[in-house]
């Protein structure tokens, strides 16, 4: 079922600052505050809003965390497909995000790990070893310039007059 | 002899009262402002970043008088896609640097000395100085929070007289939020064609009209060639340091504000002219900022119903003008207390014309987080100064 109308703007809303309060969003979006908490709850069941997390820039936070996308080639022979694989590597707690991808390769997985070795060692002893799994590539990430659609630097605000008419 | 340095058609201007409170506003650490006319968004990227590729292409040189041919037949387009009144490119079309600058060659292009042009208030502070540079005399015409700020067609008619030139017309309003329909509109047109004016329409705002749509003047039957369209990419795109507008009409009265325009600017920004080719080609950056200024209207119109002010409901651009009439304070004291007890910057309505006092304008260009905090303090100051919570809805 297709999100619209006030369903669709209170997403909007919560897309943006998932910690506002329903008060506000009711304002917002013209409906009193038993309507939002409804349509939120009801939007939940669904499985449209999947989860609430804080968006953490680790440079700021001090985490020292290394990330590194992995290129991974599957063996095109087998036709149980690539969901099983995909599926087995997601389980791993170390992985953060896991894509099937067109292209050279077939899935493009996040891997995250305190230090470089421990990511390095994480994919060649889980994830270049798996049956289905011909090779991997795996490129280290320098720096995140912009992520979920928020820009880690954001641009100074406040270059506007206190007053204009 | 040094008081003669200065012509007496500027010393005649008022306003200096006022500054100091501004002055103070602009400096003060921490203060929260909702004093500000502006977007509080920077200009899209894709529009900067066409400047920038226009730049390193080296398009830095003047324009035609006119502005950039491209440029006006995507205008002229735009125009047409949005409100189905076709203007010539080339003739009826006029870049110019801002609504602003635009406004004003409007003014003396028309008017003779001794016209009367009649303008309705409270509205935007340039109207009424501007016709004074202008040689004109203006005449206004207040505009009633019973009548949601409307121009009403019978108070119009009544400032009418043998010497009235124009009149201007500014919908979606600053400082109000106020908007016309189509049928408001209409009324006023009658009057126009009656009386045989002329109009002035800055319908600047125009895109931001968050109920209904905005019904441009000129595409009323018979206002074309009555009306100087003037728009500009300030509000919508965000753009307004980049001073760039446009003024649409009769072939006549644009000639002669070309003339003008070429002797005084000559022509518009390059630059701006470049980006604002990029910014007729986008569209889903102005709904985003159209959409996120519509929740933060509702925000804040709830919010000073809820500590206490009563509040018209603004349909356009991005003002409100709540009344503080039972604080039993002027607009300007209520201000200037604002600030130095709770540091929040608002307008007072005063500054709008002598029908805006009772009333301050606070701007919802502003992020939801500072209006939940403007209002918060907005609250604690009208709780002292009341002594007791209202239960006023
Ligand atoms: C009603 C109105 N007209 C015109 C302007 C100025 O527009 P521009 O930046 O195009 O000169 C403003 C700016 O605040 C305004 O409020």
């Amino acid at each position: 079922m297709k999100v619209e109308g006030k369903e669709e703007e209170i997403l909007k809303i919560l897309e943006e600052n998932a910690r506002i309060s329903d008060k506000e969003i009711a304002k917002m979006v013209g409906l009193d505050e038993d309507e939002v908490k409804q349509t939120i709850s009801e939007l939940e069941n669904r499985g449209v809003i999947r989860k609430y997390k804080a968006l953490i820039n680790p440079e700021k936070a001090g985490i020292e965390a290394v990330q590194a996308l992995i290129d991974v080639k599957l063996s095109p022979e087998r036709t149980v497909g690539y969901d099983s694989v995909a599926e087995r590597i997601s389980r791993f707690p170390e992985v953060k995000s896991v894509r099937l991808v067109s292209g050279e390769y077939d899935l493009s997985v996040l891997v995250e790990g305190n230090t470089m070795r421990k990511v390095a060692y994480f994919v060649a002893e889980k994830i270049a070893p798996l049956e289905q799994v011909r090779n991997t590539v795996t490129h280290f990430l320098l720096k995140t310039y912009k992520e979920n659609g928020e820009i880690y630097e954001e641009e100074e605000k406040g270059k506007r007059l206190a007053v204009t008419l | 002899m040094k008081s003669d340095r200065v012509a007496d058609r500027v010393k005649g201007l008022k306003g200096s009262g006022i500054r100091e409170f501004f002055d103070i506003a602009q400096q003060m650490e921490g203060a929260i402002s909702l004093g500000v006319g502006e977007p509080d968004f920077v200009t899209p990227w894709s529009i900067r970043e066409a400047c920038i590729f226009s730049l390193e292409k080296g398009y830095t040189s003047y324009t035609s008088n006119w502005g950039m041919l491209e440029l006006r037949e995507m205008v002229s387009d735009k125009i047409y896609k949005d409100d189905s009144v076709y203007y010539e490119p080339e003739g009826e079309i006029l870049i110019t640097t801002g609504v602003s600058e635009a406004f004003d060659l409007a003014l003396r292009a028309l008017v003779n000395p001794g016209d009367e042009v009649v303008l309705h208030e409270p509205s935007y502070v340039s109207y009424k100085p501007c016709t004074v540079f202008a040689a004109g005399t203006p005449v206004c015409v207040d505009t009633e929070v019973k009548d949601e700020f409307k121009l009403r067609a019978e108070k119009l008619e009544e400032k009418i007289t043998e010497h009235t030139k124009a009149v201007i017309l500014s919908y979606p309003n600053n400082p109000t939020g106020a908007t016309l329909s189509r049928k408001d509109l209409e009324e006023i047109a009658d009057v126009v064609i009656e009386h045989d004016l002329l109009v002035i329409s800055d319908e600047v705002y125009g895109k931001l009209t968050y109920e209904g749509r905005h019904t441009c003047f000129s595409s009323l039957n018979g206002m074309k060639d009555r009306t100087i369209l003037l728009n500009g990419f300030s509000k919508a795109y965000a753009m307004t340091g980049w001073r760039l507008g446009y003024a649409a009409g009769n072939k006549e009265i644009i000639e002669a504000m070309m003339k003008i325009h070429q002797y005084i600017m000559l022509c518009a920004p390059i630059t701006a002219q470049m980006a604002a080719m990029e910014a007729l080609r986008t569209n889903d950056e102005v709904e985003r900022m159209v959409s996120e200024y519509n929740r933060r209207r509702r925000l804040m119109v709830e919010g000073l119903r809820e500590i206490g002010l009563s509040c018209f409901e603004p349909k356009g651009a991005f003002y409100t003008f709540p009344s503080i009439e039972n604080t039993g304070l002027s607009s300007e004291e209520f201000a200037k207390r604002l600030l130095l007890e709770e540091k929040v910057v608002v307008i007072p309505g005063s500054v709008f014309g002598a029908s805006g006092e009772g009333f301050i304008r606070c701007s919802y260009a502003v992020s939801q987080y500072e209006i939940k905090k403007a209002l918060e303090r907005m609250g604690k100051f009208l709780e002292r100064h009341r002594g007791k919570k209202w239960d006023y809805h």
